[in-house]
This record gives structure tokens, sequence and C-alpha cells, in this order.
């Protein structure tokens, strides 16, 4: 028993260290290519820049601080949207999950909003909001909204009957059984909606900063495109990646630490 | 030596008396007064589920710490009669009484299943058995003993996903224990077990039933089980109580003697020429 621990346990730390770089090959290998393919000229960089090209861009945007500024509108948009409709729809969620009358008034009307595409609602919003802040945060507020508000409808709604009856059975009031059988029971639900709102949240906020926008990294992009500086078109492309990955990162350290109970998330 | 001894007995649930006898011996000492159970009395009792008539008029006194055991074909009843006496259904005619102001608390059920909360650790889900006195300053101590008498105290911190399915539902009993109930209902709580597992068990199960005094009613299809637990054994037919068998063989009891086997092998007859009949 014990001969085996001392043997498992370093080659275990080995593999997670592994596991650490193993994800990051792929990546680099493709921007090594890419930078060969473009020195050597077998890629015009009329079509596409080279890494290094695409770096020095983005030192020059980080020296005038505009990238800065950038980043920081699109990342404000993006929580702030975010925030409102995972919010409401969470909201939404609870109310529909644990009420029946609730579910009956509003989930019939959700039903047929959701099945609009959002983005089809961009004319109308620039003519209700103009190009200001309002209307990015509407459109990324309404894209998240769904996403979260039918993972936690149905996180609430598949908690084990028979756990509910027990926590009846042991006297848990109203309140105890919410907080401590059915809102536990729904979160694995609601984080697959979060992950899902994430990736919404910046596909609603890129197209609609480069349709109307006077900041932010979509508007960043539109403008190099009218001035042809492709390399700044590819850096605002691989901040979005970036961007992205981080929130994903983000919801993944957030679930490890909520979910611990979960046998999907315990040490292996 | 000792405690690595015990450890690994644990792990093989084997060995049920070895390993549960010093918690519980500790646990026995230290408890200020032995709770008694409560009488029962069932009259005319009657329930249906739509058309189908499932109680058919239940007659039934059930003296102070008796453990009686309820058997027969699947369909008969016997789990909505626990269920009445449980309160966890709603009565259509007829009455239960306990002969003394009942509280939540002082009656119990545990199911097949263990419906262990899986996010909270062990001694919390074996707090959760409290009720009301979950908020109480003593509420952790209680369930630490409660755990103990069960013999797994040493798993009070893990989540319930890497136990066994005999340890998951040893929490389980020791959550009903948690609140010192006057009457335990048993909805065949080893069916999902496997043997060794299930006669250990039911050795935990007898040895908490002697010390506790409370009065068990054990819902089983195992007729052996049932001679081998009760002091009574009820057979119901197609809603009504066709048997009432008195067990009296002598405690501990001892597996598979011949005494028991006669018994178990005539309850069996009275089950199965029911199932010719029809």
């Amino acid at each position: 028993m014990s001969l085996i621990d001392s043997v498992s346990l370093p080659r275990n730390f080995r593999l997670t260290r592994m596991d650490g770089l193993i994800q990051w090959i792929l990546p680099l290998a493709i921007i090594a290519i890419w930078q060969v393919a473009t020195v050597t000229g077998f890629v015009p960089t009329r079509v596409l820049p080279a890494p290094s090209d695409v770096v020095l861009a983005g030192w020059k945007l980080l020296l005038s601080g505009e990238l800065i500024r950038n980043i920081w509108v699109s990342f404000w948009r993006a929580s702030i949207g975010f925030l409102i409709g995972g919010s409401i729809g969470f909201a939404f969620g609870l109310a529909n999950g644990l009420s029946q009358l609730s579910a009956r008034l509003t989930d019939t009307m959700l039903q047929m909003v959701r099945n609009v595409p959002h983005l089809a609602l961009i004319p109308l919003v620039i003519l209700w909001f103009g190009i200001d802040e309002s209307a990015k945060l509407f459109l990324v507020a309404l894209g998240v909204f769904f996403p979260i508000y039918l993972n936690t409808l149905h996180g609430i709604r598949t908690v084990d009957p028979q756990l509910i009856e027990m926590g009846r059975i042991y006297g848990m009031s109203d309140g105890e059984l919410f907080r401590r059988v059915i809102f536990p029971g729904a979160l694995p639900s609601i984080f697959v909606g979060i992950r899902f709102a994430l990736g919404i949240m910046w596909l609603t906020l890129i197209v609609a900063e480069t349709i109307a926008a006077s900041s932010g990294l979509g508007y960043m992009a539109m403008q190099a495109r009218e001035f042809m500086l492709i390399d700044v078109v590819v850096l605002s492309i691989l901040i979005y990646a970036l961007l992205g990955k981080l929130a994903d990162s983000a919801s993944r350290v957030l679930e490890r630490a909520t979910l611990a109970w979960h046998p999907a998330f315990q040490k292996r | 030596m000792q405690t690595a001894l015990r450890a690994a007995f644990s792990e093989s649930e084997l060995a049920s008396r070895a390993n549960f006898v010093p918690h519980a011996r500790a646990a026995r000492e230290e408890r200020p007064v032995h709770t008694s159970g409560l009488p029962l009395s069932i009259r005319g009792l009657r329930k249906s589920f739509g058309d189908n008539e499932v109680l058919r008029g239940i007659d039934l006194h059930i003296p102070v710490g008796q453990f009686v055991a309820i058997v027969g074909k699947s369909g008969c009843g016997k789990s909505t009669l626990l269920r009445l006496i449980a309160g966890l259904e709603k009565i259509d005619a007829g009455s239960i009484s306990f002969g003394d102001e009942v509280q939540a608390e002082d009656i119990r059920v545990m199911f097949q299943e263990p419906r262990l909360l899986p996010w909270a650790r062990v001694l919390a889900n074996v707090e959760v058995g409290l009720g009301r006195d979950r908020a109480t300053s003593d509420a952790q101590l209680r369930a630490e003993k409660a755990l103990a008498e069960v013999g797994l105290a040493d798993k009070r911190d893990q989540w319930p996903s890497v136990l066994s399915g005999g340890q998951k539902q040893r929490v389980a009993l020791a959550r009903a224990l948690v609140s010192r109930p006057r009457v335990l209902a048993f909805d065949e709580p080893l069916g999902a077990l496997d043997a060794l597992t299930r006669i250990s068990m039911q050795r935990l199960l007898e040895r908490v039933w002697r010390d506790q005094g409370f009065t068990a009613i054990l819902v089983t299809h195992d007729v052996s089980e049932a001679v081998a637990l009760a002091d009574r054994v009820l057979v119901i037919e197609e809603g009504r109580i066709a048997h009432d068998v008195m067990v009296n063989a002598s405690r501990p009891r001892e597996r598979g003697s011949v005494e028991l086997a006669g018994l178990e092998g005539s309850i069996l007859s009275h089950l199965l020429s029911a199932d010719d009949r029809t």
C-alpha cells in the first residue's frame, strides 16, 4: 500500500504539470508555422500579417493607450450586460422552477421571444437606443438571458424528488429546503448555462461593436479595416480569443470551488 | 495497530461486530436517559389511489418497543401502510394513534435509497436528521455520536459519493437515529445491498433497536430477514393482514437455525399458496 503510494505520487505530479503545458502545444505550433509561412512569402502579408507584425502592432497600440482603453470598454460592456441579463434570467428561472403559476404566466411568452435570433433585433435596437452604451448592453443582456434562464429552470425542475421528500420529512422549512436541497441540486445545471452564456456574450458584443459603436475592440477592428491595417484586425481577433478563454477559465474555477462534492470534480 | 485493523474492517464492511461495538459502547455510556418507544394503534385503516383500493381495513396494535416486520407480495400495500404510519400519505378512512403526543422528530423513516444530500459532508447529512434542533449548539455533537453508533465516525468529513452502498445506508440510519425517534419505520432499507453487507446491516439494526428501545416497523420482501429480526411478522395480502405470526426465538438469533428456518418456510408457503389461488 505504502509502496504504491510513494511510487504513484510523484508520477501523478509530473502528469498534472504536463497537463498544464500540453494544452498550449497546439496554439504555439500554429503560431510558429504561421510565422514561417509569412516570412518565407508562402502567404502574402496582404492576406495575413506575420505574428511578429501583429505583436508589434499590439505593442504600438499598447503604448498609445488605445488598446487598453478599447479592451476595458469591451470588458465593461460584456460584464455589465452579463450581470443584467444573467440576473434576470436567473430570477425567472427560479420563479418558474418553483412556482407553477409563474411558469404558466411567463414561460410561453419567453419561449416565443427565445426563438427570435437576438441579433436580428440590431436594426430595431439602433432605432431605439442609437449607438450608445445602452444598445450594446441591451443586446448582450438579451443574449445572455436565455441560456441562464433555461438551465436554471431545468436544474430546479430536475432536482431529485426523493431528496425533496426527505427534506420535508426532516422538517425543513421552504427557505431551508431551497438553500439546502433545491439550489445546490440545480447548481451544476446553472453552471452549464453560465458557460453557454459567456460564449454568447462575446459573440453578441463583437457583432454589436462592429455594426454600431465608437469604441471597443470591435470598433478598433472596423477602423483598422477602413485603413487596411490588417495586423490590427488580426490582433483584435486574437484578443477576443484570449478574453473568451479567460472567461471560460474563470467559470471553471468557480465551478470547481462550488461543486467539490460532485464526483466529476473530485481529484482522480 | 488496533486503529489500523479497525479501518481495514470498515473498508471491507464484513466484520460488523468487531467494528461497531467499541464506538457503540462509548455512545451508550454518555446517554442520559433511555428514550422509550411509542405504542401504535391502527383502526379500520383504508387507502386507495384512484380506483385502486390498496388497503382495505387494517386493524393492528403494536406494543411499545416491538419489532414488527411486514411482508407480502409487491403491490400488496405494505409500503403504503408504512407511508401512512410515517405520515407521508393522507389517510382515507380509519385512524392511526400513537398513544401519546407525538412530534415530527419522534417518527423517522429509512428508505431503500439512502437519500443523502450529495453536496453535504457526511456529518452535515446526519445533522439534517435533527429536524428543528438543527440550529442548537449541541447539534454537531449529537450528529457525531449518531455517526459513531453506526461505526462511521472516521467518515464525518467525506462526501457521500466516495462511500460504498452499505456505508451510505449506515449514514442514512445515523440520520434517522440522531433525533432519538420513538418509532422507526424501515421501507426495505437493505433491499439494494449485497448479501454480506445485508447481514452486517441486519445486525446493526437489531443492535440499535435493542439499545434504544424504539418501536420498529420493517417492510421487507425477504422473509428470512423478517424472521431473523422481528418479534412479530405480519403477512399482508390484498390490503388486509392475512397472518400475524409471533417469532419467539431468543436473541441474539442464529441465522439459519432450524427454528427460524421452519418459521420462514411456513410464512413462505402462506405467501405462495395465496399466489396459487389467484
